[in-house]
């Protein structure tokens, strides 16, 4: 739940129409719409293309014929640029007649027409029962452990991947029983010239307890200038956007029938960690590539 | 959003047609083309489905296409059945002894996409057109150089009677 809690007067209510509004809000499998998909598909091309020169790298080490907890990195503030080329990328790989869901942040789900657009892409909010229930049901599903913590780092950390301690990730796949798929980005970062994360501020203005906002990120960004929060999102600069999906982890092979959580988690990230600093390595200029 | 390209060859349209009919011959000629898998018990043919993924910009796009034109040795022609709606087609013709024309066709678009479908599909075309235009200028160095071959083949032949 992303909303403070009702005192007081008409408390019932405001709850009764809270839930009501919330569980719209969290999105469905079911509200996942192909036919809008394929229609969406595009202009995400075109921007992907023209705009952030994208490309997406070994796509074929995604199980082809059975789900998998695709694990990433995230960047871009809250405007995800690799998520929306990944998209893209998957749909046109697979095509859209393959299930996908990804998990976003329940305040993302919650803007007025962004949200249904993400809610008809697959997007559910960031809950472990969604997770478990499209992976049960046979779809790979994209989760982002570092959340708002990760895509709100400054530019200049652009190359790390920090999610934080953040271990839930490893307890669905084993409980799901199914493979770790790294996937990768570079360039998210450099769509704006982010500053600082904010964390004391959030916590200081107790958002951390109203909706469930560790960060108050503050950045330079286009059309704002100073852009404090980035709750309207920003213009991204065209930065170059490159992302690779790294060969699919089998947690029970690699690790044995008892997998242990630290392990995986060290093992997940260092091989992100490693396959990011290739993809740094490559890059020349900020925002260029 | 349809594109035409073409190209002359110093070859028979059976020669051409014998090229094309194999699959397994796509993945050297077809520009951009990462993936061509025959998918189903049937390698050509009318009705052959297969799975193929072709890189264009910042996308592998591709799906399930099936042949729904097979006349020897003119046509061959499929649609795409799952994934990014397109159909394409190979065109031979007989230009003077031993000459072909291919002419390559393709056809792409989304229903719905509206403003942004359009102005997409008007944006790819000169991504397309040059990937269309590198295909057929493989697929002419592979088949004449098969069409070498077979008359190599042919003046051994000849040779290896005259002696005997």
């Amino acid at each position: 739940m992303y909303f403070a809690e009702p005192q007081g007067i008409g408390s019932r209510a405001v709850r009764f129409l809270r839930e009501r509004a919330s569980a719209r809000l969290r999105g469905r499998l079911e509200d996942r719409d192909p036919d809008y998909i394929r229609e969406a598909l595009p202009l995400l091309w075109l921007l992907s293309t023209f705009y952030f020169r994208a490309e997406v790298r070994d796509l074929g080490n995604v199980p082809a014929d059975r789900p998998a907890l695709l694990v990433g990195n995230h960047s871009g503030g809250n405007i995800i640029v690799d998520t929306f080329v990944f998209s893209l990328a998957f749909s046109t790989f697979f095509g859209v007649e393959r299930p996908f869901h990804q998990l976003a942040h329940n305040l993302a789900m919650a803007w007025p027409i962004a949200g249904e657009m993400l809610r008809k892409s697959g997007t559910m909010s960031a809950s472990h029962e969604h997770a478990e229930e499209a992976l049960a049901a046979g779809a790979p599903v994209l989760v982002y452990p570092g959340g708002d913590w990760e895509t709100h780092r400054p530019s200049w950390e652009s190359d790390r991947i920090d999610f934080a301690e953040r271990k839930g990730f490893v307890r669905l796949a084993l409980d799901a029983g199914v493979p770790i798929v790294p996937v990768v980005s570079i360039g998210g970062q450099e769509t704006a010239l982010f500053l600082t994360r904010g964390a004391g501020l959030a916590k200081a203005l107790r958002l951390d307890r109203l909706l469930r906002l560790k960060v108050l990120p503050i950045s330079i960004a286009l059309p704002w200038g100073l852009n404090v929060g980035d709750f309207a999102g920003h213009l991204p600069l065209p930065s170059k956007i490159t992302i690779e999906v790294l060969p699919a982890i089998d947690l029970e092979r690699e690790f044995g029938p008892d997998p242990d959580v630290d392990e995986v988690y060290e093992h997940v990230t260092s091989q992100m960690q490693e396959a990011l600093d290739g993809l740094a390595a490559e890059r020349r200029f900020p925002v260029i590539g | 959003m349809r594109i035409d390209e073409s190209i002359r060859v110093a070859a028979p349209p059976e020669t051409v047609w014998h090229y094309l009919e194999d699959p397994e011959h796509y993945l050297h000629f077809m520009s951009g083309v990462t993936h061509w898998e025959v998918v189903g018990e049937k390698p050509n043919g009318l009705g052959a489905r297969y799975r193929i993924l072709v890189r264009v910009g910042a996308a592998e796009v591709g799906g399930l296409v099936e042949m729904v034109e097979w006349n020897e040795p003119f046509d061959i022609a499929w649609h795409s059945v799952t994934g990014v709606d397109h159909r394409g087609r190979w065109r031979i013709r007989e230009r003077g002894e031993g000459q072909s024309r291919i002419e390559y066709r393709f056809a792409y678009g989304v229903v719905g996409g509206g403003v942004p479908g359009l102005v997409t599909q008007i944006a790819a075309a000169p991504v397309v057109r040059r990937q269309m235009r590198r295909t057929l200028r493989q697929l002419k160095r592979q088949v004449e150089h098969e069409q070498r071959r077979l008359e190599a083949e042919l003046r051994r032949a000849t040779r290896q009677a005259a002696r005997a």
